[in-house]
C-alpha cells in the first residue's frame, strides 16, 4: 500500500519529503522504495564466506543502490561474547548470523526482529528452507531468522583403509551392527601401523551422540524444550554405541581424540571411518588424500536420523534502519543469492534446490548424501540457555564414554542437573 | 603474561626505599595534578570503577543482556558451596608453585649469561627472551604437539628408555603440571631481564674482594650474587604470584575447553571465564571475580609483610 502511494506521488517530485515522512510517521517501517537511503551493518564470522557475501552485497545494490552494508566480520572466538555486549548496550549490528545455541536466548529476550510482516507479505517463503531449519529459528509460533545454509551429517569412509582391511563400502542399507563389525575388523587388522576403524569428536552432540540418540529413538530434549530427554532407555543406548566403539578399540580414546582431533585421525589415514557434515567438504577436499574419501548415509540405529543444522540471518529489534535491514534480509533469502552463496563455494544454501551448485563443487564426493539426508533430519536440540546444559553433556559424558562409569549412571545424572538448568530458563 | 595495572617497576622500587621519598613541596599547587591526570583517568575509568562495579554485581542475579536484581550474598554462598571452585583454587596454586620455581632458574641463567666476558651473551638474552614475546597461543600450540600422547615428541624421547608417557594434556593431574611447565618455561625470559637488571646493580668491588679472598665461584654467587639480588628476585616472585593467579589463556589454548580432564583442571580464572561468557551468570562470575583478588591480595600482603625477612636492600 504505502508503496503504491508513493508510486503514484512520485511525478510530483515529492517522492524524498514523503518518504521522510513516512518513515517518522511509522518508525522506518516498510517504507524501503529502490532510491532508500541508509547504512547498514551485518555481523558474521566467517572468513572464508566473505568473498561470496561481498558478492551478495553488490548485487542487492544493484536494486537498491543507496543502500550501503557494511560487513563486519568478528573471528567466531569473540562473535558471541561481542554480540553479547552490544545487545546489553543496545547496539546490535541491523542484521547478524544467529546459530541454533544461540538462537532462543535472544529470540526471548526480545533481542530480534519477527519476521512476521515479511512471510505475510510473501517476501519470504518458509516452505523454500528445509522444515527442520524454520523450525529451529521460530520461538513461540513466530519465525526470527532466514535460514542461510545448512549441515547434516553423513558416514565419511576411506576407500583405501577399508580396502586394506577387507572391508565392504559401505551402504545406505548399514545398521549399527555393520558399522561396529566393520570398524572392529579395520583396527584389528591395520591397529600396528597405528589405524583405527572409527573417529569423531564427541566433544559436542553434533558429530556424535546426537545422532545415534536420535537413531535409537530418544530425544535430546523433549519438543518443548523443557525436558531432558537423556534419561530415557533409547537415549542411553545412543550413548552406550559410543562407549562399546571405545571399549574394544575400535576407536580412540576420548584422551587420544582429545590431543589430535578427529579430523586430524581421518585426514591423515589413520582412521577408516568418519562422522562428519557438510561443514567438512572443503577441508576434506583438500586434504592429501582426498580422492580416497567418500560420503555414505549415517547407518541406522531403529531408524535412520541425522541433527540438522544451519545458520540464519537475523535481524536486531533494535535497528533503526529496520526497512533497509529487511529489504537486505529478504535478499539473502532469494533464490538468486543462495545460489551466489553455493557457486562460490562458500556454504551448503538453504534455499531448497540451489545446492546443485554445491554438489557439483566436489564431484568425487556423493554431497548428494549430504542432502538427501534433510528428509530423515531432526532440528539441532536447543532451549533458551543451551549454553547450560551443553557444558554439562561436556563435563559429565567423558565418564560414560570412558567406561569409568555406567552410562546409565552418567545419563540419569545427566537429566537431572538438565532439567535442574531448563526450570531456571 | 602482562603487568598487572598498578604494579610497575616504579611503584616497587619507590615501595622499597620508602626514605628516599621527598615529601611533596608545597609550593608544587594543583598543577602537577594536570600531568598525571590522563593516566589517572584511565585507571580510574577502566581499572577502579569496573572494581566498584564488579563488587557491586557480585550481589546480584544478572541476565543474559544486562539487568540486575539484588540478591544479597547468595552468590558468595553458593560459591562456598561449589567444589570446583575448591578444586581450582588448589590447582591455581599447583600452577603458581611450578611457575614460581622457574625463579631459581632463571637466577641461575641470568648469572651466566651475565657473566663478563661471555661470548654472545647478546644472542643467549635474545634466545631467553623469545618465549616471553611469543603469543601465548602460538606458544600453546606447538607444546601442544610436544605433549601429544600419540604422535608427540616428548613421548617418542620416553618411550626410547622404555617409559610409556601418559596423555599429557588431557589425563588430569598431569594436565595442570603440563601447563605449569610451559607457564614456567615461558616466563623465564621475563624473570631473566629483571634479575639481570639487578645483577648489573651489583658493584664489582665486592666479586673483587671476594676473590682476593679466595672466595669460589659458587660461593661468591651464593653469598654476594643472591642476597644482593633479593630486591629483584622479590619483585619476580610478586609477579609471578599475581601472574599465576591470572591462570587462564595457557590452560585454554593447551588444553582446550572440551578437554575431558578440564573439569578437574579448571583454574580460577577459567571458571570466571565459564560462568560469565558461557553460562551467562555474570553474577556468580563477578563474586568468583571478588574471590581471586582477595587470595591476590593477601598472597601479596603478606609477600609484602615477610620481605623484612629476607630482602636486603643495600
Amino acid at each position: 500500500m504505502k508503496k503504491k502511494n508513493i508510486a503514484r506521488l512520485a511525478p510530483l517530485g515529492l517522492v524524498a519529503a514523503l518518504a521522510l515522512s513516512a518513515c517518522s510517521a511509522n518508525g522506518g517501517d516498510e517504507a524501503v522504495s529502490t532510491d532508500s537511503k541508509a547504512t547498514i551493518s551485518y555481523a558474521v564470522w566467517d572468513e572464508n564466506q566473505v568473498p561470496a557475501l561481498k558478492q551478495n552485497i553488490a548485487d542487492f545494490n544493484k536494486e537498491y543502490p543507496n543502500i550501503e552494508v557494511k560487513l563486519d566480520v568478528t573471528p567466531w572466538s569473540q562473535f558471541w561474547t561481542k554480540l553479547q555486549t552490544q545487545a546489553s548496550s543496545d547496539t546490535l549490528p541491523d542484521v547478524f548470523w544467529m546459530n541454533g545455541p544461540n538462537f532462543q536466548l535472544y529470540a526471548a529476550n526480545d533481542q530480534l526482529e519477527p519476521l512476521t510482516g515479511l512471510i505475510d507479505d510473501k517476501k519470504i517463503d518458509p516452505a523454500n528452507y528445509p522444515e527442520a531449519l524454520d523450525t529451529l529459528y521460530s520461538y513461540d509460533g513466530t519465525q526470527y531468522g532466514v535460514p542461510k545454509d545448512f549441515d547434516t551429517l553423513g558416514l565419511w569412509y576411506n576407500k583405501s583403509i577399508l580396502e586394506q582391511a577387507g572391508v565392504e563400502i559401505p551402504t545406505d542399507a548399514w545398521t549399527w551392527d555393520e558399522i561396529h563389525a566393520a570398524s572392529k575388523k579395520i583396527s584389528d587388522t591395520l591397529g600396528d601401523q597405528g589405524v583405527y576403524g572409527m573417529t569423531t569428536s564427541l566433544t559436542g552432540g553434533q558429530e556424535g551422540y546426537y545422532n545415534s540418540i536420535l537413531q535409537a529413538g530418544g530425544e535430546i530434549i523433549s519438543e518443548d524444550g523443557k525436558k531432558s530427554g537423556y534419561d530415557s532407555p533409547e537415549a542411553i543406548e545412543g550413548i552406550q554405541f559410543w562407549t562399546d566403539l571405545i571399549a574394544d578399540g575400535s576407536m580412540p580414546t576420548l584422551q587420544q581424540l582429545s590431543d589430535t582431533t578427529a579430523n586430524v585421525w581421518f585426514t591423515s589415514g589413520k582412521s577408516g571411518f568418519f562422522y562428519s557434515g557438510t561443514w567438512i567438504v572443503s577441508e576434506l577436499s583438500e586434504a592429501e588424500n582426498t580422492m580416497d574419501l567418500n560420503v555414505a548415509p549415517l547407518p541406522k540405529g531403529e531408524r535412520q536420523a541425522t541433527v540438522i543444522h544451519g545458520l540464519a540471518n537475523v535481524i536486531s529489534s533494535k535497528s533503526k534502519n529496520k526497512a533497509a535491514s529487511e529489504a537486505f534480509v529478504t535478499y539473502l533469502a532469494s533464490k538468486e543469492a543462495q545460489t551466489t552463496q553455493a557457486e562460490m563455494g562458500a556454504a551448503n544454501p538453504a534455499f531448497n534446490g540451489t545446492q546443485t551448485a554445491f554438489v557439483d563443487s566436489v564431484p568425487h564426493f556423493d554431497i548428494q548424501v549430504l542432502l538427501d539426508a534433510q528428509d530423515y533430519a531432526y532440528p539441532y536440540p536447543i532451549s533458551k540457555n543451551t549454553a547450560a546444559w551443553t557444558q554439562l553433556e561436556t563435563d559429565l559424558l567423558p565418564a560414560a564414554f570412558s567406561g569409568d562409569k555406567p552410562v546409565k549412571d552418567v545419563a540419569n545424572e545427566l537429566a537431572t542437573k538438565m532439567n535442574e538448568a531448563l526450570a531456571k530458563e | 603474561m602482562t603487568l598487572p595495572a598498578g604494579t610497575t617497576l616504579g611503584g616497587i622500587a619507590a615501595a622499597q626505599r620508602p626514605a628516599r621519598q621527598r615529601a611533596g613541596s608545597p609550593t608544587d599547587g594543583w598543577w602537577p595534578w594536570l600531568f598525571v591526570l590522563p593516566t589517572l583517568l584511565g585507571v580510574l575509568v577502566f581499572y577502579i570503577w569496573p572494581l566498584f562495579q564488579t563488587g557491586y554485581l557480585s550481589f546480584t542475579e544478572t541476565g543474559p543482556f544486562g539487568g540486575e536484581t539484588w540478591v544479597g550474598t547468595e552468590n558468595y554462598a553458593k560459591m562456598l558451596g561449589d567444589k570446583n571452585v575448591g578444586l581450582a583454587l588448589v590447582n591455581t596454586v599447583v600452577y603458581t608453585v611450578i611457575v614460581l620455581l622457574g625463579i631459581p632458574v632463571a637466577i641461575l641463567l641470568a648469572s651466566m649469561v651475565n657473566r663478563p666476558g661471555l661470548r654472545f651473551a647478546t644472542f643467549y638474552r635474545v634466545l631467553f627472551f623469545m618465549p616471553y614475546i611469543a603469543m601465548p597461543t602460538a606458544v600453546a600450540l606447538v607444546w601442544r604437539m610436544i605433549y601429544n600422547g600419540d604422535f608427540g615428541i616428548l613421548n617418542w624421547f620416553l618411550s626410547i628408555f622404555g617409559i610409556d608417557g601418559p596423555y599429557w594434556t588431557s589425563t588430569p593431574g598431569f594436565a595442570i603440571v603440563a601447563v605449569g611447565i610451559v607457564g614456567m618455561w615461558s616466563s623465564l625470559g621475563f624473570s631473566m631481564i629483571i634479575l639481570s637488571a639487578g645483577l648489573k646493580n651489583i658493584p664489582p668491588d665486592f666479586y673483587e674482594a671476594a676473590q682476593l679472598d679466595g672466595a669460589s665461584r659458587w660461593k661468591q654467587f651464593t653469598s654476594i650474587t643472591v642476597p644482593l639480588l633479593t630486591p629483584s628476585i622479590f619483585f619476580v616472585t610478586i609477579i609471578s604470584v599475581i601472574n599465576g593467579f591470572q591462570l587462564f589463556d595457557l590452560l585454554y589454548a593447551i588444553m582446550g575447553s572440551r578437554n575431558p580432564a578440564m573439569q578437574q583442571s579448571q583454574s580460577l580464572v577459567y571458571i570466571f571465564y565459564n560462568q560469565a561468557f558461557i553460562h551467562n551468570n555474570r553474577g556468580y562470575a563477578a563474586a568468583i571475580a571478588m574471590l581471586i583478588l582477595l587470595v591476590i591480595g593477601i598472597v601479596t600482603w603478606f609477600q609484602f609483610r615477610m620481605q623484612k625477612r629476607w630482602v636486603n636492600y643495600v
